[in-house]
Formats: C-alpha cells, structure tokens, sequence
C-alpha cells in the first residue's frame, strides 16, 4: 500500500487492529502500462525528489524508471485539476484509460498479530548545512545529491559536473560527520555509514575521472564493518585518496572556487581551494518519529530513534511490535536487512500458531499434455517506443510468421501488461500452442511474468523461451534501425530454433525435516535456537564445551548499563527447559551430510555417537580473543587484555587501586596480527574505562587509538568519557607505542603528535584491545562446503542483501563466527538467522528450479570432475550396480551448469539448456 | 481476550518500504504470514532506491 500511513494501533500482541491512511494515487495501478506519455503532455513543472530535487519532472510521473508499483501517480499538490478545477489535459492522453481523479482517500482496518517498524532514517536540517556553505554556495552539495550527480539515471546522466557552471570539478572536498557526532547540531550520535559511502563516492569519481584531487577531511575513520578497512585501503592506495584528520571550520567563497579553513592534526592553521565541496550529511531520525511513536505506542530514545535494549535490539517497547533498519539507530545495509529479517522472526515467535491462516495461495490448473508436433507461438513487444522507436516491430513479426512451425504471431505494444497476458492465454488456447517465444526486454527481470502466465493455462513453464531485443537490439544499435532490425530477426529465428527442441521439466519440491541444528551454544546459537524453537520447530543446540554461554561467561557489564550474567541466566535458563530445544554440551559434530531440507549429522558425544536428522544448520561457532606475543603481554603482569581488565573491574576493591592505565587499541587488529578492524574494542575500552571512572574517579586513564570507531549511540559513551577526563590520543600504524619492562614495573612510550613530542609513561597498568578472531572452523567449514573469507569467518551468501545465508542452500551464520561484532548485532543476527533457517521449516518443502542438472547414467564414467568442482555441493558420486555414477542433488542445484560444462563425456544436461538445445540456437544462426 | 490459542492474527503490518521493511515483509510472506506493507510515498525502496552504488563492493544498488 503506498501513499499510505498507520492512524492507530489498537489491542495487544497478537491481536492488534491497525487503522491504515490511503491517499490516492489518481492513476489506476492496474491499468497504467507506465508508458510516460500523461509525463510528456503535462504543463506543471515539479522539482524532482528522487533526484534531490537537482532535476524537474511533471505532475503525473513515477519516481524511477524502475520503481514498483511500476505505475505511474499524480502529485496532488502540484496538479491543476486537483488545485484549481483545470486542465485535465492528461486523460485524453492516456491509451490505457488509467487517469481517474474519482479516487478518494481510504481508511482500512487491518487486523494483524504484529507490527514491525521500518520508517528509515530523515535528513539532517538545513540549518546544520548552512553552517557549511550549503544554500549559498551552488557547489556545495550533500552526499545524496552527490550521489544523484554521479548516478548514470541521475540529473547529468552521471557526468561529473558543478551545480554552479556546469564544469567539470578537478578538486572536491569531502566533509565527514555534517550533522553527526556534532552536539551542537542535537546529533551527539555517529551515523555509522558516512565514512564508507565517502570513500565509495571518492572511488566512483577517481573511476570516471582519475585525475581529480579528492580530500576526505574526517574525525575518525569508522570503516569498521566486515571487510571495510580492507576496501578502504584500498580505495586509499589506488586512488590515491587525501585523508585528512580534522574538522573543518569554515567554507567561503573565493572566486569560483570554495575556500576551506581547518586545523591539522598537528593543531597548524591551514586554509585549501576546492571546486566542489561534499558535506558527508548523517542520518536523523525520521521526521515523523515523534507521532509514529505516539501511534503505534511505543518510546523513543533522545534522539527520537526507537528504544530498544542491548539485549533486546529488535524489540520496541510495546510487546508485539518490533523495529528494523535505521529507525533503530544509524546503521547500513547489511545491518538493516539482517534486523528485517530478525525482526520477521520475532514476530514469527509469537505468531507460529497462526501461520498459514491467512494466506492466499495460489492455484494452477494441471497440465496440459502437449502433442509432439511443435506448435510455436511469437510474441513481439514495441515496449512503447523503447523497441519500437527504433526495431520495426512489424517486419520482425511478420518474418516470425515465416519461420517454421510457427502458428501464431502477434505484436503489442507492451508484452508485459495484464491485457497481454490475456492475448497470449488467448493465443495458446486459440491455435492450441506448446511452445511460447517472446520478444522484448530481458527474462531477468521479465521471464517469470510470461512464465505465469503459461501456468496459468496449463501449460509447463519451461516451454517458454524468450528474446532479448531491447538491450540487444534497440539500446545498444539506437541509431542503425536496420541493422537492429535485422539483427531482432535473427534472434527470433534462433529462438524459434531452441523452442522447438524444448520439452517440460518437472516442477520438483523436496520435503523438509522440520528440525533445526545449531552449532554453538554462545549467545547466538541459543538466541538462534530459542527463536526457532519459539516459532515451533524442534532444534538440537551443539555446544563444543562444557558449558554454554560462551563469550557471554566473561563479560561484566555493557557499556550501556546491561547485566550479561542476568542475560546468560535467562537465556540459559530458557533453552534448556525449552521442550523443542535439545541441549547437547561437550560434543563435536563429526559430520555432516545430505542438503537443504535433509540433513544427517553424526554428534559426537561424551557418551558416543549419535546420528541426528534435521533440514537446516545455523553456524554460530563464534570467536574469542586473540592473543598477542607483543607489548610483553604474558612476559609483564602489568599487561592485560581488555577482558582481563572487565574482570579486575568486577571487584570494586581491586579497581580502587588503579591509578594510572595506558590503554592500547589496534593491538593485534588492523595490523600485522590481524588485518581487520574488530569492531567491539572501542567500544570495550570505553566501557571500562568509564567503569574504572566510576570506581576510582582519580584515575589517569589514556587511551591511545588509531580511530575510535564508537559508531551509533556509542559515541555519547565517548563522550561521557572525554568529558570525565579520559585522555585519547592518536598514534599513526607506522609509530605505535613501545612497551618496556622497567624493574618491577613498566613503561610506555609514545608520539604525542599534538604535543609533537614523545610521552614517557608508567602505569600500574597496560590494557591491550587484542582483537577478535574465530574459533577453529577449518574441518566444519569443509564438512559443510562453505567458504570462509581469507581470515576464517564464515562467507555470507551476498555481503548485503543475504547476510545470513551462505552458498550453501539449508545453512545460516550469526555472531562471532560472521565476523567481529558487538552483542547487540550478534543477537540482532542471530534472530535473522533462525528467520531465515525458519523459512523452509515453515514450509515443509523447498522447491525447486526446474533448471538444474540431470545426469545420463549410461555415459557417466563416473570420473567426479563435477563433484570436485560444483561449488554447492550439489552433484555427488553414488554407486549404481558397483559402478560409480554422478547424481545430481536437485534441491541443492543452482542450475549453474559448470557440472555440464566440464562432463568429458557429455553425461550432464541442463534443463531448458541442452546441448540439442543450445547447437540448434547456433545452426540457426547460420541460417538466414 | 485475543489470548488463547487459534485466537492469534496471521497477518503482519510492515510500516516502511525501504530495505528494511520490503526484506521483513519478503521474509514473513515467506514463512506464511499474510503481510500489509505500507509505505507513505508512492513507490518503495527507500533511501537504498536513491543510490548509485554501494560500499564495499560498488555493487549497483537497484
């Protein structure tokens, strides 16, 4: 429902009632094709949102090409009909008759057992840029509209270029934390994402200009994510990117150019012309947070995101709803899909008994048998003037209509509208069809619409096959209309070809055991376990040690306030008296085999071996410290470790006597020790350092730091702690910190740069911030077929959109063993990963693609070059009659064809892709 | 009231269309809940709709 907001959220978890608020749209969605031509006969100009406003479009428009609902909607405040009674000179101009301005607003009562909050993030005000330039001076831009300029759909058509001339800028300035980090502007917070899409922005403009001089004038580099710092650095070495650490003070303007003033790291005054500048805007709460907050009942925090605890991240403060993605905190991609799908999960807990209720599902009618002659027809789409323009539609279907065993061609203007969905049902019943070619855009996007529709009349879906002619043939021949003509015609011959020879493929599901394995009982894997035991299938929890809890064991305090040990009780408590979750301690698993949906696991126990079946795996194997050989850590007993230091901590009579700490970040990470940024260490030593604060306020603390990445709500911890006297002083990678045993005691040397002099310590103590690495997953991983990145965390599926699913099909990640992370998103994590792992278990089958791998048993020669090279552990070899022979697993199956590719003896075929299949394409493409 | 067993709503309301609630809503339908996303502009995607890449990977963002 768009153009629609929440009125009120009634009654209680479960059961809840949610007034919804709809404007109207004044197009109708079903019938709008999205042609673009009510655009083109509009008078009324209106500024561009979706291209922060740097382009203008017209009153009836959609917001991007690719927008969904694709269709398109008028803005009612701008439109002349619906403000001054004129004009309507649209409808008349609408083929599709979709222009009805007898819409009205709706209020809908919607009965749900849940409610999740998605709101995103708002902008930072205009009066927080205009301390920058922004307003008064053209080419100073936020990062959003920077990101319009270089975006190939954007306002330049991704030309580089300044707001103020048009030229091209040849030095730009990035300026980091603009309504971040930032009291003054009300934003005490860290956005948590402006550092990276800085050095994402700086990258795509060295891309498309390398010559350009780009300097990112930043407080701290918070590039802490997994694999940021190495894409950072990278950026920095090949682009050759100006860091520059300071806050700039001013922007004026100095001809045509922007003057910038700031102090360096070494506290010189310095002043530098740039052509563009490049505020770095952070993320604000939404707008809207205060009355959203009102109506749907729940708290928000001083900065009016949504309250949630440490222990609770997804959980708003009313039971029954639950929140997701920046309206939480600032954060990224990865961070706001990992909580979407933790927080579906949260509501799939208290709604398990209810799933499936209120479902519609679809019906198919079974299939038709089809006669062995084939019987093809053609459909050609004009796709407005996108094809048409420049393809000529007509000759290339009627030359369809000279190709062999084709019985019906048609043309239309749009292929993909619902009207044409109807003519090719027509068609099939009309001329009794089994195979169907289209010719239009590309089957990515469009191939599952027209195959739809085949099911629709019964017929399979692979006796579809279709033809690209708008990328292929009028987008990139735009301007040789013959030849793109032509080269249209001999495509569709081609295809005809393929057509022929295809055959159904079976539309194959495999059944799920409704059973869940978790390796690892630390607060991931029971946080897994528990959610999929709570959304009501049975889960066996595999602990390597005697205990379970983990990491959670060491930990004293969070650093906003939480008991862990209240959390490792509860959590504990809850899984072992849980009736679906079977705890197993001090065992291994062995093995693993099988693929998604079945699985068969030997544990091995203190008892023996047991052989256990589910149809999923949650990895949560987690992480621990690491351990250093330098700073005489193990050689001093003044050097500890920062848990070392949380556990001296816990007892206030001990704390009392620490006067003097030298704290050391980056001690084993982004180093020689560890290449990546561990993420929770700053954080960490913030937290005791405000705790040794607290215990004895007289202590000298120092904190000596590379960047202090205190992203999100951290930062007003860092703060807090400057403010209470923590000392926090930077060293450079190349100057770090010597630590020199001294008698009984010991010493720490260091570059004060501000000071520009080298600072002679001797504290009681020296903390190390060591770093996290993972547990031994070596042998599991191979068990599992999964990769691991180069530091051995587990690899991810896609870095943004599938956070928690890997290549493998049936198995999931969270925590420690994904990457270093604080206990917020592990628990945020971990909840995702069992919604993910719920998915096929709710289900109870996987279906499958029906273009995966078949293998000819009579030509396999059972050589397993596939086996050996399938990256989903999805064909292996089996034993037919004493002969080896390779099967394939279906469920597992891509369909990416590696397997065929490399069979010496051409046992292997794809479906939808056979080698008959493909050889025909070709030969006819030799033809004409 | 509403408490007892069979009493429970299948359906789930998704207050946003950017990432976040388009992926929660995916993944509730998913797992057979009917699911009410309502998103006050007039398309979804969001803020993730507006960029032109993203970071680390510069994959494109639509």
């Amino acid at each position: 429902m768009t153009n629609a907001t929440l009125e009120s959220l009634e009654g209680e978890a479960g059961k809840f009632t949610a007034k919804v608020h709809r404007l109207p749209r004044f197009i109708n969605e079903d019938l709008c094709t999205a042609c673009g031509v009510c655009t083109m006969y509009c008078p009324v100009l209106v500024s561009d949102t979706y291209n922060e406003e740097l382009a203008i479009t017209r009153a009836p428009h959609k917001d991007y090409p690719q927008a969904v609902p694709a269709s398109f909607y008028i803005d009612p405040k701008k439109c002349l009909f619906l403000n001054y009674e004129t004009c309507q000179i649209c409808i008349p101009t609408c083929q599709a008759k979709a222009i009805d301005f007898s819409q009205k607003e709706e209020r809908l009562d919607l009965s749900v057992g849940a409610v999740i909050l998605a709101p995103g993030f708002g902008r930072i005000s205009d009066k927080v840029l205009a301390r920058y330039g922004y307003g008064r001076f053209p080419d100073v831009v936020t990062s959003l509209e920077f990101e319009r300029i270089m975006c190939a759909s954007g306002p330049s058509r991704g030309e580089i270029i300044r707001p103020s001339d048009g030229k091209h800028p040849q030095k730009i300035a990035f300026l980091q934390c603009i309504g971040s980090r930032d009291i003054t502007s009300g934003n005490g917070y860290c956005s948590s994402v402006c550092c990276m899409y800085a050095v994402k922005e700086a990258t795509v403009v060295k891309e498309h200009a390398p010559d350009v001089d780009i300097s990112i004038f930043y407080m701290d580099m918070r590039t802490a994510g997994k694999g940021f710092d190495a894409s950072r650095q990278r950026a920095r070495d090949t682009h050759h990117l100006r860091f520059i650490r300071s806050r700039v003070a001013e922007v004026r303007e100095r001809g045509d150019k922007l003057r910038l003033s700031y102090a360096d790291s070494e506290g010189n005054h310095k002043e530098d012309d740039f052509d563009m500048v490049v505020l770095s805007v952070g993320l604000e709460s939404p707008e809207d947070a205060q009355s959203l907050a009102v109506t749907a009942g729940i708290k928000l925090n001083q900065y009016d995101f949504c309250d949630t605890k440490a222990f609770l991240p997804l959980d708003a403060s009313r039971p029954g709803v639950y929140v997701a993605g920046a309206f939480q905190g600032p954060k990224d991609i990865p961070e706001s899909v990992m909580q979407a799908i933790g927080s579906a999960a949260a509501a799939a807990e208290i709604l398990h008994e209810a799933r499936g209720t209120e479902v519609i599902r679809k019906e198919y009618p079974s299939e038709m048998g089809i006669a062995e002659e084939p019987r093809i027809g053609v459909f050609v789409c004009h796709c407005g003037i996108n094809i048409g323009g420049v393809v000529n539609v007509s000759e290339v279907a009627s030359y369809a209509r000279t190709l062999k065993d084709v019985v019906s061609v048609d043309d239309s203007l749009y292929s993909c509208s619902q009207d044409s969905q109807k003519v090719i049902k027509d068609a099939i019943k009309e001329h009794n069809l089994n195979r169907v070619v289209v010719a239009a855009c590309t089957p990515r996007t469009h191939e599952p619409l027209f195959q739809e529709t085949l099911r629709d009349i019964g017929l399979n879906r692979s006796l579809f096959e279709m033809v690209n002619i708008r990328d292929q043939c009028s987008w990139v021949h735009a301007h040789e209309p013959k030849e793109a003509t032509a080269k249209a015609k001999d495509l569709v011959r081609m295809a005809v070809a393929k057509a022929r020879l295809l055959y159904p493929l079976p539309e194959q599901t495999v059944p799920v055991i409704p059973k869940a394995l978790v390796i690892g009982g630390g607060i991931a894997g029971m946080t897994a376990a528990l959610s999929i035991a709570e959304q009501g299938f049975e889960c066996f929890l595999v602990e390597n040690s005697a205990q379970l809890g983990g990491n959670l064991r060491r930990l004293k305090t969070t650093l906003t306030g939480e008991d862990p040990g209240q959390l490792l009780n509860e959590v504990e408590t809850r899984a072992r008296n849980h009736p679906r979750i079977k705890v197993y301690t001090n065992t291994q698993v062995e093995n693993v085999s099988g693929y998604i949906g079945n699985f068969a696991s030997t544990l091995s126990t203190e008892t023996g071996s047991e052989v256990i079946e589910h149809g999923v795996v949650v990895v949560a194997t987690g992480g621990r410290e690491h351990r250093l050989k330098k700073y005489l850590y193990g050689q001093s007993k003044h050097v500890l470790t920062q848990l070392e230091l949380e556990e001296i901590l816990s007892s206030p009579e001990k704390a009392k006597k620490i006067n003097e700490v030298v704290m050391i970040q980056c001690a084993g990470s982004r180093g020689d020790d560890l290449s990546y940024c561990s993420k929770l260490c700053c954080g960490q030593a913030v937290k005791n350092a405000l705790r040794l604060k607290e215990l004895n306020p007289a202590a000298s603390i120092y904190v000596l730091y590379r960047d202090v990445r205190t992203y999100g709500f951290m930062e007003d911890y860092y703060r807090e702690a400057r403010e209470k006297g923590v000392v926090f002083i930077n060293y450079e990678k190349e100057n770090p910190p010597v630590v020199m045993p001294n008698d009984d005691k010991i010493t720490v040397e260091f570059m004060d740069v501000l000071l520009g002099e080298k600072v002679k310590l001797e504290p009681d103590l020296v903390t190390l911030s060591v770093g996290i690495v993972p547990n031994e997953v070596e042998e599991l991983a191979k068990l599992l077929k999964i990769p691991l990145t180069q530091e051995n965390f587990f690899l991810e599926a896609h870095v943004k959109l599938r956070p928690v699913e890997m290549a493998v099909s049936g198995v999931y990640v969270c925590g420690l063993a994904h990457s270093p992370k604080p206990i917020d998103e592990s628990i945020s994590q971990a909840r995702a990963a069992a919604g993910k792992a719920c998915v096929p278990l709710s289900k109870g089958f996987v279906a499958v693609e029906p273009i995966v791998s078949s293998v000819g048993k009579d030509k396999c020669i059972g050589c397993g070059i596939c086996e050996s090279l399938c990256p989903y552990k999805a064909i292996h070899l089996i034993k037919v009659d004493k002969k080896k022979k390779a099967e394939t697993i279906t469920a597992s199956c891509k369909g990416c064809g590696i397997c065929a590719s490399h069979c010496p003896t051409l046992a292997i075929s794809m479906g939808g892709f056979t080698n008959e299949e493909i050889m025909a394409q070709i030969r006819a493409f030799g033809e004409c | 009231m509403g408490r007892e067993h069979g009493a429970k709503s299948g359906a789930v309301l998704v207050v946003g269309g950017g990432v976040a609630g388009v992926q929660a809503a995916l993944d509730l339908a998913e797992m057979g809940f009917h699911v009410y996303l309502v998103e006050k502009s007039a398309s979804i995607g969001g803020a993730m709709a507006r960029l032109d890449k993203t970071f680390p990977t510069n994959d494109c963002a639509l």
